[in-house]
């Protein structure tokens, strides 16, 4: 496999403002990878650091093996697709999805017929005298879409391009990006701070917070085993545990909290006494038995599951997801609650922001 | 007494209107909030409403339709004394028109070469400078909109603005003064050598042409400014993402959206420019006769009011039509430029 985007060790700043920190990551040629984090961690602006809008105070950005300095957004082999799409009012769609051929001095006629042999791409074929103003939020994304690919990046960047959509649209776009970077077979880079949508696209998903990547893995290493707090608290809903280390060996760590001691895998190795998080994920919460004891605070059907909230006698709360047919608590009652160990994890505390 | 009326009316007339918003305020204060208003005077309320339609009914009737029709019609009348007017002498009559086109008012064997050449000199010398004035107000309109930083956008807009409060007719001698045979810039080039005899800028017009350019530049600049920072900068970027050069993005993306602006821009300068007075007097060399000037003279040199008025309505017609052509050209509507 070669790299398409290789970022070493690339820092931005803004002034006194380090905007992100140290990226160093390798972005395989064809592959789906997005960035999630929460608002402001700092994705647009790596996004414009690979695409050329702004350059990286320090480190390198390769694209298929150039150290990509010096280079304008005009001259990198990338297309951005802006968060708010930014098509060109005043062109018609074939216009727009030409326009990066027309400055490369295609005739007419050519571009005519890369504008509706992309229009077939994206479905939306006959669209071509259209103005963009006349077209539905959803159309205007594969519009988007089609302008990028017209001038055939090697590197198509899309900065959370699904957000202005409703809940269907884009659940419906997300397939279809899929399908349209499976048919073209470029690289994808994609910015969201949606989970569900990252989870649900990418081939391997770098998670960013505060400026800098706290993890590189696939949507089930990075729910199921995630390497720090922050990630294992944003993907996913998980209940958290704030306390030290008690006891430790190369598997378990036991970490004595506010609730009482709990134990879990102990996957980065934590030493007795070190500030530690220990995660549950509510799907993995046991109900009737364990070390635990709470109140039911509110409990919620939807349908498939049930969301139950406890009050813990210890202070702080826990949520379960309970499955259909399952004994569900009632609002109030006290309730023993337990887990696997081998389903909770220890992380180190640092950076884990709510207590 | 009689003559000071007009400076308490000056006076008052602002004391007059914000009494009358505050009465208006604490009427709306003492309405209960009701039901959603649907209609222009439910909406605004009788006060405001009856306020704006008598506020610009008798602005535009009063101010503007009203002599300006006054006008028109003077100018199809003969010129006559006083006494003889309204009498059987006071016909309606082409002879204003006709005086414009050949010199006198019976015979047309000659052409009126001096008017008529100032009346094309002035269309084309505007058509010019309008033209010169967008291509100069353009990148700072750019500059300001796009570019600049906000501290440093105020000072441009501060030293864009700060020589307009110089009048006009002080700017015009100014750059009289400038350009004259000893003037700084004469002295300048001779002292450099550049030149061994002083030019005579203001005989070649050049001084004309300066001080045209400059006296609308604002007129310019600011409907730019708008349309241009009402551009969302992505678009700009997306264009050259995809790989245009600076000179294409203007051209295809900036300008089209920023064509309204453009349109307003020029017609206020071709208008005023057309129209000027002060500039064209002052620093007009002596063999260049401006349309306006010329006008000025057929009121007060020749007291020929009614010939003034055709002369001045004829600059008019053709001022409106140009501009409606142009917009035509460029496939404008008129509500586009006001947007
Ligand atoms: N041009 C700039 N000058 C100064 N600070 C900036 C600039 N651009 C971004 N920042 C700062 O850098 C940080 C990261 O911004 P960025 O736009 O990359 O966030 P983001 O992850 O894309 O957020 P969102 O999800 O809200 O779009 C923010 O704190 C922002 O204030
Ligand atoms: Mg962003």
């Amino acid at each position: 496999m070669t790299s398409a985007v290789e970022l070493d060790h690339v820092t931005v700043r803004f002034g006194a403002f380090t905007a992100v920190q140290d990226a160093t990551l390798s972005i395989e040629a064809g592959e789906f990878f997005s960035f999630l984090g929460p608002s402001g961690c700092g994705k647009t602006t790596l996004l414009r650091t690979i695409s050329g809008f702004i350059e990286p105070s320090e480190g390198q950005v390769r694209i298929g093996g150039t150290d990509m300095r010096g280079l304008g957004p005009n001259r990198r082999p990338t297309a951005l697709i802006f968060q708010n799409l930014a098509l060109f009012p005043m062109m018609s769609v074939a216009e727009n999805i030409a326009y990066g051929l027309r400055v490369r001095g295609v005739s007419r006629s050519a571009r005519r017929e890369v504008a509706e042999r992309l229009l077939d791409l994206i479905a939306l074929p006959g669209h071509a005298d259209k103005r963009v103003d006349e077209l539905s939020g959803g159309q205007k994304q594969r519009v988007a879409i089609a302008r990028a690919l017209a001038v055939e990046p090697k590197v198509l960047l899309l900065d959370e391009p699904l957000s202005a959509l409703d809940l269907k649209l884009r659940q419906h776009m997300r397939n279809e990006l899929r399908a349209i970077q499976r048919r073209v077979g470029i690289t994808f880079i994609y910015i969201t701070h949606d989970q569900g949508e990252a989870l649900a696209m990418s081939d391997r998903i770098a998670v960013m917070n505060r400026g800098v990547i706290e993890q590189v893995a696939d949507g089930r290493t990075l729910y199921e085993a995630p390497r720090t707090a922050f990630v294992a608290s944003f993907v996913g809903e998980n209940n958290a545990f704030v306390g030290t280390v008690a006891e430790a060996d190369r598997d378990r760590a036991l970490v004595t909290t506010a609730a009482g001691p709990l134990s879990g895998r102990n996957l980065r190795n934590l030493m007795r006494t070190s500030e530690a998080v220990l995660f549950v994920r509510p799907e993995a919460v046991v109900l009737g038995e364990g070390p635990l004891t709470g109140r039911a605070t509110e409990v919620a059907y939807e349908g498939i599951l049930t969301h139950a909230t406890f009050e813990l006698d210890g202070g702080g709360r826990m949520t379960a997801t309970i499955p259909r047919g399952a004994p569900v608590p009632k609002p109030g009652a006290a309730v023993r609650l337990g887990y696997d160990p081998a389903d909770a994890l220890v992380l180190p505390r640092e950076g884990f922001a709510h207590a | 007494m009689h003559s000071s009326v007009g400076h308490w009316l000056i006076l008052a007339l602002p004391v007059a209107v914000v009494l009358f918003y505050a009465a208006m305020a604490l009427l709306d204060r003492r309405r209960a909030p009701g039901a959603r208003p649907v209609s222009f005077v439910q909406r605004n309320g009788i006060a405001v409403s009856t306020y704006l339609v008598v506020a610009v009914g008798v602005w535009t009737v009063l101010l503007i339709v009203l002599p300006q029709l006054y006008m028109i019609d003077l100018s199809f009348r003969p010129r006559l004394p006083p006494t003889q007017m309204g009498g059987p002498n006071d016909v309606y009559t082409l002879e204003n028109y006709r005086f414009f086109l050949y010199g006198s008012t019976r015979s047309t064997a000659a052409w009126n070469t001096i008017h008529l050449k100032a009346f094309a000199l002035t269309i084309l010398a505007s058509v010019a400078i309008t033209f010169l004035n967008l291509l100069l107000c353009y990148p700072i309109a750019f500059y300001m909109a796009k570019a600049a930083s906000t501290t440093r956008m105020r000072l441009l807009m501060l030293m864009l603005i700060a020589p307009y409060w110089v009048n006009e007719i002080l700017r015009a001698f100014a750059i009289r003064v400038l350009l004259a045979s000893s003037g700084v810039v004469n002295q300048a080039l001779m002292g450099l050598g550049l030149v061994s005899e002083p030019v005579d800028f203001l005989g070649l017009d050049l001084g004309l042409y300066a001080g045209l350019s400059y006296a609308y530049l604002l007129m310019m600049v600011f409907p730019l400014y708008n349309a241009i920072e009402s551009l969302d900068r992505n678009q700009i970027e997306a264009a050259r993402d995809l790989g245009g050069p600076w000179w294409h993005i203007h051209l295809f993306v900036v300008v089209p959206h920023a064509k309204p602006g453009i349109a307003s821009g020029c017609t206020l300068v071709f208008m005023l420019t057309a129209g000027a007075l002060a500039a064209p007097q002052i620093l007009g060399g002596p063999r260049t006769l401006w349309f306006t000037p010329i006008v000025y003279d057929r009121f007060y040199q020749a007291f020929n009011w009614p010939q003034g008025a055709a002369y001045a309505f004829l600059l008019l017609v053709a001022c409106i039509v140009f501009v409606l052509a142009t917009m035509r050209v460029c496939r404008l509507s008129l509500g586009e430029i006001t947007r």
